[in-house]
C-alpha cells in the first residue's frame, strides 16, 4: 500500500524567491527517509511540495514532477485536497483542533471524507489511536479537549489523526523538535512501527535522530543566505554518517560545518 | 484626578547623573541621595507616592462602579416617580399619552417595536457581516485584503447620523419597489402583509435595514479579527487532512471564532437596540402593537425618546426616563448574556483571552 | 497494527474528475440567459430582481455540475465561496452608496462660507448659513469629554493591569466597563438629564453634553489602554524594580511612556466615536443656530445636531444643508481615525503584534 515518491527537477518560490532548486531523488516505499540540514536550506519547504501543502502560503508556487508511483501530483487533473488525503502530514508543533474532543481529532479526517457510520468511525480511531500507541493512555477520556493533553501526547494525538484517512505516506516535519526527551523517544518508537505500513519522511535537526531512525538520509544544503537550497547527496543511513561522498556532507555531520 | 507626579522630590532616575567622574565615590554620592544607606528611610518618597498613585488608579475605578450605580439609581428614582402617575399598565399598555389627562403610557409596543427592529438587523447583518469577514481573511488575494480591512473599519467609525440621513432620503424612496414585491409574494407569511399597499415605507423593516448597514461594518471589524487570529497551524491540519476549503473553514476556524462571533453579534445587537438617530429619521412612530413589519407603524424606546423629549416636562419627561430604563435593562440582559456565553465557551475554545 | 490499512472507505485516487476551467462561465452565460427569459417572460420590471434570479440561478447550476462531476465536497465548498462573494459584493452596495451620496450631495453645499458662518438669521427656505457654530460645539464639548474621560480612564486602566489583577473589585470594575461599553447613548443622555438637568436643576449647556459623552468615551478608553498595557513586557517592570524604583514611578515612567503610542490611539478612536453621537447632544445641549463659545452657559449646536437639525426642517435647502454637515463629520471622524493609526504605527511599541 504504501507507495513509492519519484521527485524530478522541483523548483519551489515564494512569490519570486526560489527557496529550493531542482531536487531530484527516489524515496522508498516502507522506508524512513530523513532530511537534514541547516536552517532555511530549504528541506521543509521541499517536504511541503510532496502534498501540495506549499502552494497553501500566498504567492507559493512550484515547478517539477513529483511522481507517486505513477502519478504525478502536479499533473493536470490532479485534485490537491485528494492529495493531501493520500500524502498525510504532521507537523513541527502539536496541532490538535482545540474545539474538538480527543476522538474528535482523531474522526476529523474521516468525518471530511463522508465517513458517517459510527461503528466505522470508532474502529478507526481505536485503530488509529492504538497505531499512534496512544490508546492505552486516553481510551477512558476520549471526550476530554485534545488540548489538554502532554505536549508528547498531543503530537502522538496528532499522528493518529494523519493515520486515520490511511494515508500511503507520511510526512513528518521535525515531529519531535518541541517534545522532551522521552516523548520523543515514544514518538521515534512509533515511527519504526508505522515504517511497515507508510512511506515516512521526516525533516529532524537532530542528527542522532535521523541517524536512530532513519533507513536513508538525505542532506540539504545552500549555498549562501539569499541562495536557495540544494539538495548535496541522498544516500543510506549508515553510509552517509560513516562515509558520505561529498566533503560538505562530512563537515555537516561531524559538526564542522560552516 | 490629576497625576501625582509633581508630589516628590525628583529622585526618580535611577541612575545617578551628576559628575560621572569616577565610578566608586560617585556611587556612594548618589545614595544618600536616595536615602539608599538605610533600607527603611529609602521607601518614603516611593511608599507615599506609591499610596497616592494606587489611591488615584483604585479610585477611578471605583468611580467608574459609581457612575455606572449611578446611572441605575437615578433612572430607577425617576422611573419609580413617572411610573406611579401612570394610569395604564406600564408594561403592557401601548399608547404614550403623556400630555394628555389621565397621563397614560406604557412600553409594550416601543419594546416590541426595539426588539423587532433589531432582530430583522441582526438576521440580516450577521449571516453578511461573517461573509464579507470571511472574504477578508480566507478568500481575498491578500494585497486587497489589507485594504479592504482597512476600509471596514472606516467604515467602523462612520457616525449613525449620516445612516440615518442615507436611510431617510435615499433607501426609502428606494424601498416602495422592494416592499410591493414582499408583500405580493409573502404576504402570506402574515409579517410581511401591508395593510396599506404602498404607503411610505417609513416602516420597522425599512428601520431594520438601516441598522443593518450600521452594524455590519462593526462586527465584520471585529470577527475579522478573530479569523485572522486562528492559529495557522490549525488551518494546515485542517488541509492536509485533505479538507477543502470550506472545509478547513468550518473544522478550523469557525469552532475557534465561535466566542468572538457571538460576541461581536452582541455588540452590534446593542448598537442595534441603542441607536436612536437612524431610527428617529427614517421611522414614522406610532405607538401601536402591529406586527406586519412593513408597515409604517410601531416606534423603538429610543426614537420615543428623542422625539418626545422636546415637548415633554415633569412626569413626560419621567416616562421617557421609565422607558430608557427599560432600554439600559434590556442592554445589561444582552450584553451579559454574551458574556456567559463566552465564559462557557473559553474552556474549550483553546483562545487565552 | 497490521490491521490498520484495512476497511478502506476511501477512495484513493488522486485525479478527482474536476470542472473544466470554462465550465464556470458557461454557467454564468446560461445562468444570465434564463434569467432574462424569466424577466422578460413573466413580465418583471425590475432590473435587480432580474440580477438576483441570475445570481441564484448561477449558483444552483454551478452546485449541481459540480456535484454531478466533482462530487459533494468540492460542490458545497463551491456554493460556500459563492456565498463569501455574493455577502461581499452585497454589503459593498450599500456602504459605497452610504459614502458616495453624502460625498456628491455634500461637496455641493461646502465653500468657506458654509465652514465660516452660522445659521443665524437664515430662513430655512433659504440658501446660505453654514455649521461654524457647529463646529465650535463640537469641538469644546468633545475637548472636555476627552479631558474628563481620559485621565480617569487610562487610571482605571492602570489600576486592572498594575494593582488590582484579579482582585474582587478588579474583576468588578472589569465587568462593568463591559456593561458600560454596551450603555446607550441616549439611555447615558438620561442619566446626566434626570441627574445633572432635573435634580441639580442646572441649564442646558454643551457641558452636560461633554458629560455624557465622556461616559460614553470612558469604557473605549479603558478597555484600549488595558490592552496596551498589558503588551508592555514584564521584563520591563521587573528591571524598573530591581533597580529599587517605585512602583508608581516605574508605571508612569517606563510603562506608560511604552505604551503611549497604543494609548493615544485609542483615545483618539474613542474621540471619533463620540463626535458623531446626536442623541445625547440633542437632550441636554439643546442645539442653537447662532454661535455661543461658552460650553457652560446657553445651549450649543454640534455637527451630528446640526446635520439632525437641518434634515428635519425638511426643506430642500436645508437638506442640502444636512448633507453638507454629514460631509463634514466624516470628514472629521476620517480624519481622526487616520491620525490615530498614523500614531499607532508611528509609535508602536517594539515587539508589539503589527
Amino acid at each position: 500500500m504504501a507507495k513509492r515518491i519519484d521527485v524530478s527537477g522541483l523548483n519551489a518560490y515564494y512569490s519570486n524567491f526560489r527557496a529550493v532548486e531542482d531536487i531530484s531523488m527516489t524515496i522508498e516505499p516502507r522506508t524512513v527517509t530523513a532530511f537534514i540540514g541547516p536552517s532555511g536550506c530549504g528541506k521543509s519547504t521541499f517536504l511541503r511540495t510532496l502534498n501540495r501543502m506549499h502552494e497553501v502560503i500566498p504567492g507559493a508556487r512550484v515547478e517539477g514532477k513529483v511522481m507517486l508511483d505513477d502519478e504525478n501530483l502536479y499533473g493536470a487533473n490532479i485534485d490537491p485536497v485528494a492529495v493531501r488525503r493520500t500524502v498525510g502530514m504532521v507537523f513541527q508543533r502539536p496541532n490538535p483542533f482545540p474545539t474538538m474532543s480527543i476522538k474528535e481529532n482523531v474522526a476529523a479526517g474521516l468525518k471530511l471524507n463522508g465517513v458517517r457510520n459510527k461503528k466505522v468511525v470508532d474502529e478507526a480511531v481505536e485503530r488509529s489511536l492504538r497505531g499512534a500507541n496512544l490508546w492505552n493512555e486516553v481510551k477512558d477520556r476520549l471526550d476530554k479537549p485534545g488540548a489538554g493533553l502532554s505536549g508528547g501526547q498531543q503530537q502522538r494525538l496528532c499522528i493518529a489523526r494523519a493515520i486515520a484517512v490511511e494515508p500511503r505516506v507520511l510526512l513528518m516535519d521535525e515531529p519531535c523538535s518541541a517534545l522532551d526527551p522521552i516523548s520523543t523517544l515514544a514518538i521515534e518508537d512509533l515511527i519504526g512501527q508505522l515504517k511497515e505500513q507508510f512511506t515516512i519522511v521526516i525533516v529532524t535537526h537532530n542528527m542522532q535522530q535521523a541517524a536512530r531512525v532513519s533507513d536513508r538520509t538525505a542532506f540539504f544544503n545552500l549555498a549562501g543566505v539569499g541562495q536557495p537550497g540544494r539538495l548535496i547527496e541522498i544516500d543510506s543511513t549508515e553510509k552517509i554518517f560513516s562515509n558520505p561522498s561529498v566533503q560538505a556532507t562530512e563537515d555537516y555531520i561531524s559538526g564542522r560545518f560552516g | 484626578m490629576e497625576t501625582p507626579r509633581d508630589t516628590s522630590a525628583p529622585p526618580s532616575d535611577p541612575q545617578p547623573s551628576k559628575g560621572s567622574q569616577s565610578a566608586a565615590p560617585n556611587l556612594a554620592g548618589s545614595s544618600p541621595q536616595r536615602g539608599g544607606s538605610s533600607l527603611s528611610d529609602s521607601g518614603r518618597t516611593g511608599r507615599r507616592g506609591d499610596a497616592i498613585f494606587k489611591f488615584a488608579s483604585s479610585g477611578s475605578g471605583v468611580a467608574l462602579l459609581v457612575i455606572m450605580a449611578a446611572i441605575a439609581a437615578f433612572l430607577t428614582v425617576r422611573a419609580v416617580s413617572a411610573i406611579s402617575a401612570d394610569h395604564g399598565n406600564f408594561l403592557t399598555t401601548s399608547d404614550w399619552q403623556t400630555q394628555a389627562d389621565p397621563i397614560t403610557f406604557g412600553i409594550a409596543a416601543i419594546a416590541l417595536g426595539t426588539l423587532i427592529s433589531a432582530v430583522v438587523a441582526m438576521v440580516i447583518a450577521v449571516p453578511v457581516a461573517l461573509g464579507i469577514a470571511l472574504f477578508i481573511s480566507h478568500y481575498a488575494p491578500r494585497r486587497i485584503a489589507q485594504a479592504l480591512g482597512y476600509v471596514v473599519d472606516l467604515l467602523a467609525a462612520v457616525p449613525s447620523i449620516v445612516f440615518g440621513l442615507w436611510g431617510a432620503l435615499f433607501l426609502v424612496p428606494h424601498m416602495i419597489g422592494v416592499n410591493a414585491w414582499l408583500n405580493q409574494y409573502f404576504g402570506w407569511t402574515y409579517i410581511f402583509h401591508q395593510n396599506e399597499p404602498g404607503t411610505q415605507p417609513r416602516s420597522l423593516f425599512t428601520v431594520g435595514i438601516v441598522l443593518a448597514i450600521m452594524i455590519l461594518p462593526i462586527i465584520t471589524a471585529v470577527s475579522r479579527e478573530i479569523f485572522l487570529q486562528v492559529p495557522r497551524a490549525h488551518e494546515e491540519a485542517a488541509l492536509a487532512l485533505g479538507a477543502t476549503r470550506w472545509e478547513m473553514i468550518r473544522t478550523a476556524v469557525i469552532p475557534f471564532g465561535r466566542s468572538g462571533i457571538i460576541s461581536a453579534s452582541m455588540l452590534g445587537l446593542g448598537r442595534a437596540l441603542g441607536e436612536t438617530m437612524a431610527v428617529a429619521t427614517v421611522l414614522s412612530p406610532s405607538y401601536v402593537i402591529n406586527l406586519h413589519i412593513l408597515d409604517p407603524a410601531g416606534s423603538t424606546i429610543a426614537q420615543t425618546i428623542a422625539n418626545q423629549f422636546g415637548e415633554s416636562q415633569g412626569t413626560g419627561r419621567d416616562a421617557l426616563i421609565a422607558a430608557g430604563l427599560v432600554l439600559f435593562v434590556i442592554t445589561l440582559l444582552v450584553n451579559g448574556a454574551a458574556r456567559l456565553i463566552i465564559a462557557r465557551r473559553k474552556e474549550y475554545s483553546g483562545a487565552d483571552a | 497494527m497490521s490491521s490498520l490499512a484495512t476497511t478502506s472507505q476511501l477512495s484513493s485516487s488522486l485525479t478527482e474528475r474536476r470542472l473544466p476551467r470554462w465550465m464556470p462561465a458557461v454557467n454564468l452565460a446560461l445562468a444570465v440567459l434564463l434569467a432574462v427569459a424569466i424577466g422578460a417572460g413573466f413580465n418583471l420590471s425590475s432590473k435587480p430582481q432580474w440580477l438576483l434570479i441570475a445570481a441564484i440561478l448561477y449558483v444552483v447550476i454551478q452546485y449541481v455540475t459540480s456535484a454531478v462531476v466533482e462530487g459533494r465536497r468540492h460542490a458545497k465548498n463551491y456554493v460556500a465561496t459563492s456565498l463569501v462573494w455574493v455577502a461581499f459584493l452585497l454589503a459593498l452596495l450599500p456602504l459605497i452608496s452610504v459614502l458616495w451620496m453624502t460625498i456628491s450631495k455634500g461637496i455641493g453645499v461646502i465653500n468657506a462660507n458654509f465652514l465660516t458662518h452660522s445659521m443665524n438669521g437664515v430662513a430655512i427656505n433659504q440658501e446660505g448659513g453654514g455649521l461654524y457654530h457647529a463646529l465650535i460645539g463640537t469641538l469644546e464639548q468633545v475637548a472636555i469629554a476627552s479631558l474628563l474621560a481620559a485621565p480617569i480612564g487610562i487610571l482605571t486602566a492602570v489600576y486592572l493591569v498594575e494593582y488590582g489583577r484579579g482582585n474582587k473589585l478588579s474583576k468588578a470594575v472589569s465587568f462593568f466597563v463591559d456593561v458600560m461599553t454596551g450603555v446607550p447613548s441616549i439611555v447615558a443622555g438620561l442619566f446626566i438629564l434626570s441627574f445633572w438637568i432635573i435634580i441639580l436643576n442646572m441649564p442646558f449647556t454643551g457641558f452636560a453634553g461633554a458629560l455624557a459623552l465622556a461616559i460614553l468615551m470612558l469604557p473605549v478608553v479603558v478597555r484600549s489602554t488595558e490592552e496596551m498595557l498589558k503588551l508592555v513586557p514584564n521584563e520591563l517592570r521587573e528591571a524598573s524594580l530591581a533597580l529599587g524604583v517605585p512602583k508608581w514611578l516605574t508605571i508612569t515612567r517606563v510603562v506608560l511612556p511604552t505604551a503611549l503610542g497604543g494609548i493615544v490611539t485609542g483615545v483618539m478612536l474613542a474621540v471619533a466615536r463620540i463626535v458623531g453621537e446626536t442623541a445625547p447632544i440633542l437632550m441636554l445641549v439643546f442645539g442653537a443656530d447662532t454661535i455661543n463659545m461658552d460650553p457652560f452657559n446657553n445651549p450649543q449646536s454640534s455637527l451630528p445636531l446640526f446635520v439632525w437639525t437641518e434634515y428635519s426642517r425638511g426643506t430642500d435647502q436645508s437638506q442640502a444643508r444636512a448633507w453638507g454637515g454629514a460631509l463634514v463629520l466624516i470628514a472629521v471622524v476620517m480624519i481622526l481615525n487616520l491620525v490615530a493609526r498614523g500614531i499607532a504605527r508611528w509609535k508602536a511599541p517594539k515587539g508589539a503584534t503589527r
